[in-house]
C-alpha cells in the first residue's frame, strides 16, 4: 500500500492507503473529517470540494495517493480559530444554506473564486459556482452570501 | 385575535428574520449526517441490484462471494424475502374493490421488476470488500419484456409487472361531479380547450444520498436505526409493526442531520429493515450508504402522469366544465404514500382558484417496470396545478383574451374563513381562507403587464422571442386531519406531537415530532416558544429526530411542520402558562383568574405584584410553597390534530427569452407572490420559496428521468440528469400577501412546497406564449423544454 504524507488543516498526517482509496474517503474515513461530503459518483456535485495546494479541488476526483506531499484545507480548517471565514459569515447572514449538505463544498469553491476574483459580478458568481449543486436554496441566497463575503473587510 | 388567532404575548422574535440557530455546525463542517456516524466494530453493506427491468431469477450463487476474505455475511431473498415493506394508504377501485397490493420484498427471490430491484446484500469489513464480493455473486436471469409507460401498460398484451395484477392496474378512481353532468357541461361550452400532455417523471435528488446504520445491543435487547429520514417515528412504527415484527419499545430510530428530503425520505425503504436484520444477525453495526447511481434507481421518483384534459368555457369566458383522464405511473411497487398522491393529493385540488361548476377526474393508477413513484415536493398538487394553469393560459391564447383577465373572471371571491365560510369545492375539500385576486393583482404590478407586451413586440423586431407565463395556484397542506385522511384510506393518523419541558432554572427544552432537514425548525420553533414565554431564544432548545427522546411524531412533509407541529407546541405552551398562573396565584395570594402572563411575567392584574417565569419554573420543581392538589413539575406534551388542511396560494409569473436559432430558453424574470398565512421567519419562508421555485423551474426546463425500451434509466447520474445550477436561474422577485389560516393557533399555512407547485406551468406557459407571439401556434411541448424540443416546436 502506498504511504502518503499530507498536511491537512495545518497538521501533518502520514498513512498507508489502499491504492484505490479516493481522497474524499481518506479525509472522511481515515482522518474523520466528515465535513467534506459525497453527493454523487461522477464528480458533478461539488459537495466534496476542498483546497489542495491553494486551489479548489473535488476530492472525489483524485486518489489519496495522488495527494502525497500536498497541503490540504477542508471546511473544518477554514475558520481562524473562533473567527469564521467571511464566507461562513456570509452564508449564515444571507441564509445561504438550508439542509447544509452542499454547504462545505459550496463555501470552499466560493473561497477559491473570491481569491481569484475578489469582486465578482452576479454572473461571475453564478458561473463560478456552476460546478456545485444545491438542491435547497435555488442559489438566490448563495449568490448573496458570496456577495456579502466579497464586500466584507 | 385580529391576525387570525395568533395569540402571542410578545413579538420580539415572531415576524423577524432571525438568523438560523442551526447554521453554525453546517458552515464549519460539523453537521452530523448518518454517513458521518461511525460505530465501533461497524461493518459495511453493499446491495446487489438487478441490471434488468424485468427478469425471472433462475438461480443465485453466493458461494464464491461468501468465501472472500472480509465478508461477514450475505443475505438473499431465501432468507429475508418473506419480509416486505407496506403501503400506508389504501385506495379502492371505483367498484369498491380494494386496490391491488402486491408484496415489496426486502430482497427478491422470484422475479425482479425494475432496474435496481434488490437481489442480495453483502456485509463486509469495508465498503470496498462488500462491493467486490457482490460482483462475485452469480445471478442467472431469464430476461422478460419490460413496460415503462403507464398509458401503454394497461393495454392488452402488455407485460405484467405482477403476474396476479391484470392489465397492471393497481386501481381506478374518480372524483368530482357525476361524469354525465360534466359531459353535458362540456357539450354546452362555447369553447373547449383540449390539452394532451405528459407530466414527466423527475428524481428528487436530495443532495445527501440515503444512508442507514443498523445496530443491535444484545445486553439490552435493543435495536437502533440511524436513518436519513423525514419521519423517524413513522419508520419505527412501520418497521416494527408491519415489516419485522419487532417490539416497538425495543427499537430506537434516530434521524440525525438529514441532507434534504423533498419527499424522497418520507418512505420506509427496504434497506432500513435490511441493516436492522443484518445488525442482529452479525452482532455488529451495519452501515449502508447508497451511491448516487443507486439513488436514481431506488429513491422514489415523482410525478409521471399521462393526461388528456379539457376545459370548457361559455361565451363570456366563464369556465363551465373540466374533464380529465389521467394514467398515473406508480412504478413496480407501492411506496409508502404512493397511492394517495395521484388521488387525494391531486384530484382534490382540481378546483384550483376557480368557480368551475362541473369537474370530473378519471384516474387509472398503474404498475410498470420502473422505480416506485411517490410524493415529491408538492406531491399531486403540482400535477393538478400544471394541468389547470396550462389550460388557463392556453385557453386565453386560443380565445385571444388576456390570460390574467380570464383568471380574474373565474376566481373564487375573497373569503376569510372567519366571518365568511370556507369555500366548498366540487372535489371534496373546503378551502379555509383566500384572496386570490389580491396575489394576481400584486404580481401584475410587479410585472407591468402592458409594458411587458410592448417589450415583447420590440424584442420581436430585433429577432428575440420573449414570453410571459402565469400560474395562480392553490395547494392543500398542513397535512392533515386524522379523521378525514382515515376516511380516505390513510393507515395512520396525521396529528403532531409537541412537548415543552421547562427545566427548574427556566430553560426550556422542546421536543417535536416534526423533523428538520433544511427547514430551520430549530430557529422558527424557538422564535414561537421564546415569544410565547417571554424568554430569550437562547433559553430554548428544539429537539427532534430521536424516537427515544421525542414522545412520538408523524414527521415532516406536506408543508405541515409549523401548521401542525407548531400548533402542538402552542398547545403545550398554553398548558405551561395555565399551570404557571396557578403557581403564581398561590404565591401572590390571588385567584389564578387574576393573573396575566405578559413578557415573561405572571402579574396580578392592575398591580405591580409579579413573579418571573424563572421563579415559577423553580417553584414548580422546588414546591415548598405550592398549591394543594397541584402536581410539581412544569412539563407538558400535546397532540395536535388539525381540523382542516391549510390552503396556501399564490401567483407566479415567468418571463422567458427563447433563442430563435437554437430553442434555448432562459428565465429572465421570475415573480412569486405567495400567501402562506402568517409568517414567523420571513427569511426562512423566502428561502423555502426560492428552493421550491428552483425545483419547479427545473422540471419545466431541465429535469426528467428517461427510460429506454428495456427499462434502463438512461440519465441516472448527475452527469446526465440536468438540474438547475447557479447559472441557470435568475434572482427571484418575491412578495407576500398574508391571509391567516383561521383554524390553527399560529394562523400559518405552510411554505415548503408552494414554490415548486406554482412555478412549473408559469415557465412552460411563458415559452408557449413566446412561440405564439412569433406565429407558432404550439399547444404543448413535452417537459423538460430542452432547446431541441423548443427548436423542433418552432419548425412546425
Amino acid at each position: 500500500m502506498p504511504k502518503i504524507t499530507v498536511t491537512v488543516n495545518g497538521t501533518q498526517r502520514t498513512h498507508d492507503v489502499e491504492g484505490r482509496l479516493l481522497l474524499v474517503h481518506y479525509l472522511r474515513d481515515v482522518l474523520g473529517l466528515t465535513g467534506t461530503h459525497v453527493g454523487c459518483d461522477t464528480s458533478s456535485c461539488g459537495a466534496c470540494t476542498i483546497h489542495l495546494d491553494g486551489h479548489a479541488v473535488k476530492s472525489c476526483s483524485m486518489l489519496a495517493a495522488q495527494a502525497d506531499g500536498a497541503t490540504i484545507t477542508t471546511i473544518e480548517g477554514l475558520a481562524s480559530g473562533d473567527e469564521l471565514h467571511p464566507l461562513q459569515v456570509g452564508f449564515k447572514e444571507e441564509h445561504g444554506l438550508q439542509c447544509g449538505f452542499c454547504t462545505p463544498g459550496m463555501i470552499m469553491c466560493a473561497a477559491d473564486l473570491l481569491k481569484r476574483n475578489p469582486n465578482p459580478t452576479e454572473q461571475e458568481i453564478r458561473e463560478g459556482l456552476e460546478g456545485n449543486i444545491c438542491r435547497c436554496t435555488g442559489y438566490h441566497n448563495i449568490v448573496r452570501a458570496v456577495q456579502h463575503a466579497a464586500v466584507a473587510p | 385575535m385580529g391576525n387570525g388567532g395568533l395569540i402571542i404575548m410578545s413579538n420580539k422574535f415572531i415576524g423577524k428574520s432571525v438568523k438560523r440557530v442551526e447554521d453554525k455546525r453546517f458552515i464549519t463542517g460539523k453537521g452530523r449526517y448518518t454517513d458521518d456516524i461511525n460505530l465501533p466494530g461497524m461493518t459495511h453493506a453493499y446491495i446487489l441490484r438487478s441490471p434488468y427491468a424485468h427478469a425471472r431469477i433462475k438461480s443465485i450463487d453466493t458461494s464464491a462471494a461468501a468465501a472472500m476474505q472480509g465478508v461477514v455475511t450475505i443475505m438473499t431473498g431465501d432468507e429475508v424475502g418473506h419480509y416486505g415493506v407496506p403501503c400506508g394508504w389504501q385506495v379502492n377501485f371505483k367498484n369498491g374493490d380494494i386496490m391491488k397490493e402486491p408484496p415489496h420484498p426486502l430482497l427478491v427471490k422470484d422475479k425482479v421488476r425494475h432496474v435496481g430491484d434488490a437481489v442480495a446484500m453483502v456485509v463486509a469489513e469495508s465498503r470496498e470488500i462488500a462491493q467486490d464480493a457482490a460482483e462475485a455473486i452469480v445471478v442467472d436471469y431469464e430476461v422478460l419484456p419490460a413496460i415503462t409507460d403507464a398509458s401503454k401498460a394497461v393495454e392488452a398484451g402488455a407485460p405484467l409487472v405482477h403476474d396476479d395484477v391484470p392489465n397492471n392496474i393497481c386501481f381506478d378512481w374518480e372524483i368530482g361531479n357525476p361524469k354525465a353532468e360534466v359531459d353535458e357541461a362540456m357539450a354546452s361550452a362555447a369553447h373547449v380547450t383540449t390539452l394532451e400532455f405528459v407530466n414527466q417523471r423527475v428524481s428528487p435528488n436530495a443532495m445527501e444520498p440515503r444512508s442507514y446504520i443498523g445496530h443491535y445491543d444484545g445486553v439490552y435487547d435493543k435495536y437502533t436505526l440511524y436513518t436519513s429520514t423525514q419521519n423517524p417515528h413513522l419508520i419505527r412504527l412501520l418497521m416494527c409493526a408491519f415489516v419485522l415484527g419487532l417490539p416497538e419499545h425495543k427499537v430506537r430510530v434516530v434521524g440525525p442531520d438529514v441532507g434534504g428530503g423533498f419527499g424522497s425520505k418520507i418512505y420506509h425503504y427496504t434497506e432500513e429493515a435490511l441493516v436492522t436484520l443484518a445488525a442482529k444477525k452479525t452482532g455488529r453495526p451495519v452501515k449502508w450508504t447508497e451511491t448516487r447511481s443507486e439513488a436514481f434507481l431506488t429513491d422514489a421518483h415523482g410525478r409521471d402522469h399521462v393526461t388528456k384534459a379539457e376545459m370548457g368555457f361559455d361565451g363570456d369566458g366563464k369556465i363551465v366544465g373540466l374533464r380529465i383522464k389521467t394514467f398515473a405511473n406508480l412504478g413496480a411497487y407501492l411506496s409508502t404514500f404512493s397511492t394517495a398522491v395521484p388521488t387525494y393529493l391531486h384530484g382534490t385540488l382540481l378546483q384550483g382558484l376557480y368557480t368551475t361548476p362541473k369537474i370530473h377526474l378519471d384516474m387509472t393508477c398503474v404498475f410498470t417496470n420502473t422505480t416506485a413513484v411517490d410524493a415529491y415536493r408538492g406531491a399531486g398538487r403540482p400535477e393538478a396545478t400544471y394541468l389547470l394553469e396550462r389550460l388557463l393560459d392556453l385557453s386565453a391564447l386560443e380565445m385571444g383574451v388576456n390570460p390574467t383577465e380570464l383568471r380574474l373572471k373565474n376566481f373564487i371571491p375573497a373569503f376569510d374563513g372567519v366571518t365568511q365560510p370556507g369555500y366548498q369545492t366540487n372535489v371534496a375539500l373546503q378551502y379555509d381562507s383566500g384572496n386570490y385576486h389580491g396575489v394576481l393583482h400584486r404580481g401584475l404590478e410587479m410585472l407591468g403587464y402592458e409594458d411587458f407586451r410592448k417589450a415583447q413586440k420590440e424584442a420581436a423586431a430585433s429577432g428575440k422571442l420573449l414570453g410571459v407565463g402565469f400560474s395562480t395556484y392553490i395547494e392543500a397542506c398542513g397535512i392533515a386531519p386524522s379523521a378525514v385522511v382515515g376516511s380516505l384510506g390513510a393507515r395512520a393518523g396525521l396529528y403532531e406531537v409537541g412537548q415543552v419541558r421547562v427545566q427548574p432554572t427556566g430553560k426550556v427544552s422542546v421536543f417535536t415530532g416534526a423533523h428538520s432537514h433544511g427547514q430551520g425548525h430549530e430557529t422558527t420553533f424557538a422564535q414561537v416558544v421564546a415569544d410565547r414565554l417571554g424568554i430569550p431564544m437562547e433559553d430554548v432548545d428544539i429537539i427532534h429526530g430521536d424516537s427515544d427522546t421525542v414522545a412520538f411524531g408523524m414527521g415532516t412533509y406536506g408543508s405541515r411542520s409549523l401548521a401542525v407541529g407548531g400548533s402542538a407546541i402552542m398547545k403545550s405552551l398554553d398548558k405551561i402558562i395555565e399551570k404557571g398562573a396557578k403557581i403564581a396565584a398561590h404565591k401572590l395570594e390571588c385567584s389564578p383568574d387574576d393573573i396575566e402572563f405578559v413578557d415573561g411575567k405572571f402579574t396580578v392584574k392592575g398591580t405591580d405584584k409579579s413573579l418571573g417565569f424563572g421563579d415559577i419554573a423553580l417553584t414548580a420543581y422546588v414546591p415548598h410553597v405550592y398549591p394543594a392538589n397541584l402536581e410539581p413539575g412544569l412539563d407538558f406534551s400535546s397532540f395536535y390534530d388539525p381540523t382542516n388542511f391549510t390552503y396556501p396560494f399564490g401567483c407566479h409569473i415567468a418571463v422567458v427569452e427563447v433563442d430563435k436559432e437554437t430553442g434555448a430558453t432562459k428565465v429572465k424574470r421570475f415573480i412569486a407572490v405567495d400567501d402562506v398565512g402568517n409568517v414567523i421567519n420571513p427569511m426562512i419562508v423566502d428561502g423555502q420559496i426560492h428552493g421550491g421555485l428552483a425545483q419547479g423551474i427545473g422540471q419545466a426546463l431541465l429535469e426528467g428521468v428517461e427510460f429506454d425500451g428495456n427499462g434502463q434509466i438512461i440519465n441516472g447520474s448527475y452527469m446526465d440528469y440536468a438540474m438547475p445550477r447557479a447559472d441557470d436561474l435568475p434572482m427571484f422577485e418575491l412578495d407576500r400577501q398574508v391571509t391567516p389560516c383561521p383554524h390553527n393557533p399560529l394562523g400559518v399555512k405552510g411554505a415548503g412546497e408552494a414554490g415548486c407547485i406554482g412555478s412549473t406551468p408559469a415557465v412552460v406557459n411563458a415559452v408557449i406564449d413566446a412561440l405564439w407571439s412569433a406565429g407558432h401556434q404550439v399547444k404543448d411541448i413535452r417537459m423538460p423544454l430542452t432547446s431541441e424540443r423548443v427548436w423542433s416546436a418552432m419548425q412546425s
